[in-house]
């Protein structure tokens, strides 16, 4: 469930950069990429700490 | 009613080891720190110091090669310096001080550092309500504002500071976790918003970039009315602007919670990716702004991030002053406690919240940040050349550390002529020999370290405690794990 959070997380993170990237070489559009970035932004918030803390304290 | 009964009693269990060691059990690895400085050096203050350097005509090369010295600089100042002495004494920067210079002395640094970082605080809370304030059409300030430009201003900023107080009042603990989980999506969002305008800046590969960072976005001409940056204000601003974290030894009350004094090198996560990529992507992005809004005043990060990445460029300002705002707060709330430890910590917090939020309110914070960065850390330089000196080099010298505690005294004359002489030869170079106060920094370190020998020789001379040997003090023990 654990790697399942991170992976998930990992995807939002991902979501949040590749995007530009796809706007730069003139795949998609700014809107699309806005759009992309803020659900990758969100999912972030939600799963991230459910696992990055936890690794922490137990470090 | 028993549930705002928890809440006090949870907030009064918050123990920052204000005048005690860090017990072993409560030191970090390295990865706490990686989160926190990560997310602290990723942060508001980006968005406003890397258009600096465009706005200053600073060129290509001298952004390219003057940070990665600069920062590299950075790094080894806070593991040799501030490290070393975090871990070695295992106390806050204001409790050391205060067994080195007396309670006295302390209260009145305190007082100027306490306030430093209220406005450091309050211009992170004015650059995330230029975020905050976009959905209400709030009318952001420009380079030349000072005082508080609207109503809706006002209460934005009281907003922010509010939400900023309450997450500190809760202790180092709740900023490291909300460092954590924001500074890996931060530095991305930095990095997207510079990448997605490339094309309108007249970049469409990658070999157009250097063409273009050259001739446009650092173009080596400096905006009208502001100085040119060179290669040495580029490498010197990048090394000395937390100046007062590394070498001023404020970053004590962080580092003192390392397992190991290398923790230090965690540092290089923050700058690395906040001094520098950060700093590139925010010029990049200011450069646009100035080439399509025909060189507007308006300077407001929050409009600028929105119209690059939509919402989460906003919210990436938001977070990116609030993840600065907190534990400066914090820092300024241990500043403030240390003049009474009976003060609680959260109630003390609150309170150095409520008078950022009012600094926040006036815009010139913001605008004068370059300013003000560097003055407040060459202010207090001098006294983490004393603290550093203090701990490692008069022992060896048969003179002894901790002189105001050991002789229960409330203040050392040696600390204050080494600080009022350093300031005074800082100023003197910076009125006659016309040197610009980034590169006054190295010279007063060494003449505070010359100060502090010369003046603590001639203070202990005098001294009871200088006629026995100089062995370390109980209290200056290594409690490191290695």
């Amino acid at each position: 469930m654990n790697n399942l959070i991170k992976l998930i997380s990992f995807l939002a993170l991902a979501l949040t950069i590749v995007p530009s990237f796809l706007v730069f070489s003139g795949v998609i559009n700014a809107d699309l990429c806005k759009t992309l970035m803020f659900i990758g932004t969100v999912v972030w918030f939600i799963t991230a700490p459910k696992w990055m803390n936890r690794e922490t304290e137990e470090a | 009613m028993s549930q705002k009964n928890n809440l006090v009693k949870k907030l009064e269990a918050v123990n920052e080891y204000e005048r005690e060691p860090i017990p072993k059990g409560k030191l970090k690895s390295w990865k706490s720190f990686v989160g926190t400085y990560a997310g602290e050096h990723t942060a508001g203050t980006e968005f406003v110091l890397g258009p600096l350097f465009v706005a200053h005509g600073a060129s290509a090369v001298d952004i390219v090669t003057g940070l990665l010295i600069g920062n590299i600089l950075a790094v080894l100042s806070w593991a040799f310096f501030t490290g070393k002495a975090a871990t070695k004494t295992r106390l806050t920067l204001y409790y050391q001080l205060e067994k080195i210079a007396g309670s006295r002395f302390t209260m009145i640094y305190n007082l100027v550092n306490a306030v430093a970082f209220c406005f450091l605080a309050g211009s992170m809370i004015t650059v995330a309500a230029t975020a905050v304030g976009i959905p209400f059409d709030m009318a952001m300030p420009a380079l030349n504002d000072t005082l508080p430009t609207s109503l809706g201003f006002v209460l934005t900023v009281f907003g922010v500071g509010a939400i900023t107080t309450v997450i500190a009042m809760f202790g180092f603990n709740q900023v490291v976790k909300f460092a954590n989980i924001a500074a890996p999506w931060m530095i991305m969002i930095f990095i997207a918003a510079a990448v997605t305008v490339l094309p309108r800046l007249g970049i469409n590969s990658i070999g157009d970039f250097w063409p273009v960072a050259k001739e446009t976005i650092w173009s080596g001409v400096p905006l009208e009315g502001n100085t040119k940056f060179t290669f040495w204000h580029v490498m010197f601003f990048a090394w000395f602007c937390n100046m007062a974290m590394h070498i001023g030894m404020a970053d004590m009350s962080i580092l003192r919670y390392a397992k190991k004094w290398t923790a230090g090198f965690a540092t290089s996560t923050g700058v690395f990716l906040g001094h520098y990529v950060a700093w590139i992507a925010s010029g990049i992005l200011y450069s646009l702004f100035l080439l399509e809004s025909d060189n507007s005043l308006t300077f407001a990060p929050g409009p600028i991030a929105y119209e690059a990445v939509g919402i989460a460029g906003a919210i990436c300002v938001i977070i990116a002053g609030w993840t600065t705002a907190n534990p400066t707060l914090y820092r300024a709330g241990l500043a403030i406690q240390s003049i009474n430890p009976k003060w609680k910590t959260w109630k003390v917090t609150l309170f150095v919240g409520m008078i950022t939020t009012i600094a926040a309110c006036f815009p010139a914070l913001m605008m004068k940040l370059l300013d003000f960065v560097a003055l407040y850390g060459l202010v207090l330089m001098p006294l983490g050349a004393v603290v550093f000196i203090d701990i490692f080099l008069l022992p060896k010298m048969g003179l002894r550390s901790n002189y105001a505690e050991i002789n229960k005294s409330s203040f050392n004359p040696a600390v204050g002529i080494t600080w009022l002489v350093t300031l005074v030869f800082c100023v003197g170079l910076n009125f006659y020999g016309d040197i610009e106060i980034f590169f006054l920094g190295l010279p007063g370190w060494f003449v505070a370290v010359v100060v502090y020998l010369i003046s603590s020789k001639l203070v202990q001379k005098n001294s009871k405690s200088a006629v026995t040997p100089a062995p370390e003090s109980s209290s200056q023990k290594t409690v490191s794990i290695s």
